[in-house]
C-alpha cells in the first residue's frame, strides 16, 4: 500500500515536458549550438500563451532553414534575407494571425538588411527572431557582418580588418533607433539567468504583436562550437566573456504600448 | 459595360480589380507606373491590400507571402525590376502557389530606356531565375485584349497554382484604346486546403521550394513538370490570319503583332500570299500551328522589338521546313508598316 502511494506522488511531480509547438524530431543543428534552445524557448512562449494554432513562421536560408519543421506550425521558407518581406505579405492578409520570423545573421544582418530596415520602418506588426553567431554557420563559418574584429573565419583568416571590412554590425541597436519598432531586446542563452530573460524577451515580443503595437525583434547570441573550433563549454565561455563585451544584452526599445504591456504582467 | 477610353496600364489595373485580385505590391517604374498608382487609389477603396514595396525584391517576396494565405496576389513592374524578381519568382515556381506579375516593356539591357520594347521575351519564357520552370506568359495587342488576358492570367494562375505573366510592351500600357473593362467578379474568399492561416484543427502546413534530399527534390521538380506539360498540352494561344494559303509567313507577338498585321494586308493588296501567326501565349509557345504552317510557305518572316528572341522559338517550330528571317529593332524603337512591307516584299521576289 505504501509503495503505491509513492508512484502516485511520483506522477505528480512531472514539471517539465517537450512543448507541444515543438517537433519531436532530431534536429540538424551541431552538438552545442544554441540554435535548438532558442527554438525551445520560442516553442514555449508559443505554448503559454496559446497561440500555436494562430501562428504562421518564415524560416531562412542558412542552420536554421528548417524552423518550419522543428516548429509544429504553419510556415514557408523564404529566399535568402527576404523573410521580412514574406512575412509582410502574409501579415497584411491575415493581420489577426501571429507572424514570426526566424533568421540568421548572415540573412538579416547583410545580404536582407534592406528587408528587415523596411519592414521596421513601416511598423509591420510581426516579430523577429534574430540568432547572431558572428559567421556564416551552414557555409562552414565565413565572415558575417557580426563577425568581432580580429575573429578568425575561413574568410577572414587573418582576423576579421576592421580598417576594410567596417566594424561589426549591431542589428538591435540600429532597428531600436528606428520609429516602426515597438519591441527591441537582445539576449543570450549561455546559463539560468540569461535563458530566463530570453524566454521574457520573447514572450513580450509576442505580446507587442499580439497587442498591434508594432515591429519587435528579439536577438540572441549564439554558440557555434563547430564554426568557432571551440568545445560546446568553451563556446558558451566565448560569448559571455567576448561578445556580450561587444554586444550588451538589454531591451534597446520599449515603447510606450509595449511598456503599458509589460506592467501589466 | 460599354466601351471606354483607357490607357492600358489602368485598364489592366482595373481588370485585376475585377478578376478579384486580394493584394497588390509593387515599385514605380516606367513605363508601368500608372498601375501602381491606379491601386494606390482603388485597391484600398475596395477594402483589398496595396503596399508600396522599398523594392521589386521585396515586392514579390511580399507577393509571395501573401499567395502563402491563398490570397490572388499580384506585382507590376517593367525590365529592371523584373529581373531583380527573379529570385522570387523562382521560388514561388516550386511552392506551388499563384502568383501575377505585368511585365510593361522597356529597352535594355541595363538601365536601357523607356520606349517600348519586347526584349524580356528570353527571361519571361525561360523562366528567368534559377532552375527547371516555366511561367505562363500572355502577351496582348491591344488594350482590349489586356484586359482579357489580366483575367485570364488570374484564372490560369489559380488553376495551376503557377506563375502567370502578362507581357505587354510600353506601346500597351501607354497607349489609349476604347475598351470594354468586366463587371467585378463576386469570388469566394474561403482560403484553399494548402494556404498557410494557422493550423487549426488540422496539421501544420508547410510550403517550400526546398528539400534537403536529393530524391525528394527531384521528384518535386518531376511534379511540377507534369504540371507544366499540362499547361503545354492545354493552354497554348495565338491568332492565326490568312494562314490558309500562304507563301509567306509573318510570326510577330503583342503591339508587334498587329502592326504586322497592318504589313500583311498591304502586302496582300500587292499580291503577295502572306499571313500571319501571333503568338497570344509565348509560353506555352505555339509551336504546333507555325509548324503545320510552315510546311505550305516559302518563307517565314520573324519581327521583334528586340534583337531577335522569339525568333529561336519559332527557327524550332519550324525546323528546317523554310529559311526563317528576321526583323528587329531592339532599344526602344517601334517598327513601322512600311519596313516590315518591304521586307515581305524582298522576300517573295526572293522566292
Amino acid at each position: 500500500m505504501d509503495e503505491q502511494v509513492v508512484v502516485v506522488a511520483l506522477q505528480e511531480q512531472k514539471v517539465y515536458s517537450r512543448p507541444r509547438a515543438l517537433t519531436a524530431e532530431t534536429t540538424n543543428y551541431c552538438p552545442g549550438c544554441t540554435h535548438g534552445l532558442i527554438n525551445k524557448l520560442i516553442a514555449e512562449v508559443i505554448d503559454e500563451l496559446g497561440i500555436q494554432e494562430n501562428t504562421i513562421s518564415v524560416s531562412p536560408v542558412g542552420c536554421a532553414v528548417f524552423f518550419y519543421r522543428y516548429l509544429v506550425l504553419d510556415g514557408v521558407v523564404a529566399p535568402h534575407g527576404r523573410a521580412p518581406a514574406v512575412a509582410t505579405g502574409i501579415k497584411r492578409m491575415l493581420p489577426d494571425r501571429v507572424v514570426i520570423t526566424y533568421q540568421g545573421d548572415g540573412d538579416m544582418a547583410a545580404i536582407g538588411m534592406s528587408e528587415i530596415v523596411w519592414t521596421a520602418m513601416r511598423g509591420e506588426n510581426i516579430t523577429a527572431f534574430f540568432v547572431n553567431n558572428a559567421n556564416y554557420g551552414m557555409t562552414g563559418g565565413q565572415m558575417a557582418p557580426t563577425t568581432l574584429a580580429g575573429q578568425v573565419t575561413t574568410t577572414s583568416p587573418q582576423g576579421r580588418d576592421v580598417e576594410t571590412m567596417g566594424m561589426p554590425t549591431r542589428m538591435a541597436e540600429m532597428l531600436a533607433g528606428l520609429p516602426g519598432s515597438a519591441y527591441v531586446a537582445r539576449c543570450a542563452t549561455y546559463d539560468a539567468r540569461t535563458i530566463r530573460d530570453a524566454r521574457n524577451a520573447i514572450r513580450l515580443a509576442l505580446r507587442a504583436q499580439m497587442a498591434g503595437a508594432g515591429f519587435s525583434m528579439v536577438e540572441f547570441l549564439s554558440s557555434c562550437p563547430t564554426n568557432w573550433g571551440l568545445s560546446p563549454q568553451e563556446a558558451l565561455q566565448w560569448i559571455k566573456q567576448t561578445m556580450v563585451a561587444y554586444y550588451p544584452l538589454g531591451e534597446f526599445k520599449v515603447s510606450e504600448a509595449v511598456q503599458r504591456l509589460k506592467a501589466k504582467r | 459595360m460599354a466601351k471606354e477610353l483607357l490607357k492600358g496600364n489602368i485598364a489592366i489595373a482595373e481588370a485585376a480589380l475585377r478578376a478579384g485580385v486580394d493584394a497588390y505590391f509593387g515599385y514605380p517604374i516606367t513605363p508601368q507606373t500608372e498601375l501602381l498608382e491606379h491601386m494606390s487609389r482603388r485597391m484600398p477603396e475596395l477594402g483589398r491590400v496595396f503596399l508600396q514595396a522599398e523594392s521589386e525584391i521585396a515586392a514579390i517576396n511580399m507577393v509571395y507571402g501573401a499567395a502563402c494565405t491563398g490570397a490572388w496576389a499580384m506585382t507590376s513592374s517593367s525590365g529592371p525590376g523584373i529581373s531583380l524578381m527573379q529570385e522570387g519568382l523562382s521560388y514561388i515556381a516550386l511552392s506551388d502557389v499563384p502568383a501575377v506579375v505585368v511585365d510593361i516593356m522597356r529597352g535594355g539591357p541595363g538601365l536601357g530606356n523607356i520606349q517600348p520594347s519586347q526584349a524580356d521575351y528570353n527571361q519571361l519564357t525561360r523562366g528567368g531565375g534559377h532552375g527547371d520552370y516555366r511561367c505562363i506568359v500572355l502577351a496582348p495587342a491591344t488594350v482590349q485584349e489586356a484586359i482579357d488576358l489580366t483575367v485570364l492570367a488570374f484564372d490560369l494562375a489559380d488553376k495551376y497554382r503557377a506563375v502567370a505573366i502578362l507581357a505587354g510592351d510600353g506601346l500597351i500600357g501607354q497607349m489609349m484604346e476604347p475598351a470594354e473593362l468586366p463587371p467585378m467578379r463576386q469570388r469566394s474568399r474561403t482560403p484553399p486546403p494548402w494556404a498557410l492561416t494557422g493550423a487549426r484543427g488540422r496539421p501544420p502546413n508547410s510550403i517550400t521550394a526546398f528539400s534537403i534530399a536529393a530524391e525528394t527534390l527531384e521528384a518535386m521538380n518531376w511534379q511540377l513538370q507534369a504540371k507544366l506539360q499540362r499547361i503545354r498540352e492545354r493552354e497554348v494561344r495565338y491568332e492565326a490570319w490568312l494562314t490558309e494559303d500562304a507563301e509567306l509567313l509573318v510570326v510577330a507577338f503583342g503591339s508587334v503583332g498587329r502592326i504586322a498585321k497592318t504589313a500583311v494586308r498591304e502586302a496582300r493588296a500587292y499580291g503577295v500570299r502572306a499571313g500571319l501567326i501571333r503568338p497570344i501565349t509565348l509560353w506555352p509557345f505555339p509551336y504546333a500551328p507555325i509548324a503545320q504552317a510552315a510546311a505550305r510557305v516559302k518563307a517565314v518572316l520573324v519581327v521583334e522589338m528586340n534583337a531577335g528572341q522569339m525568333v529561336d522559338d519559332v527557327r524550332m517550330a519550324v525546323c528546317g521546313q523554310a529559311p526563317v528571317h528576321f526583323h528587329g529593332r531592339p532599344g526602344g524603337s517601334v517598327p513601322v508598316p512600311e519596313e516590315i512591307l518591304e521586307r515581305i516584299m524582298t522576300l517573295s521576289k526572293e522566292g
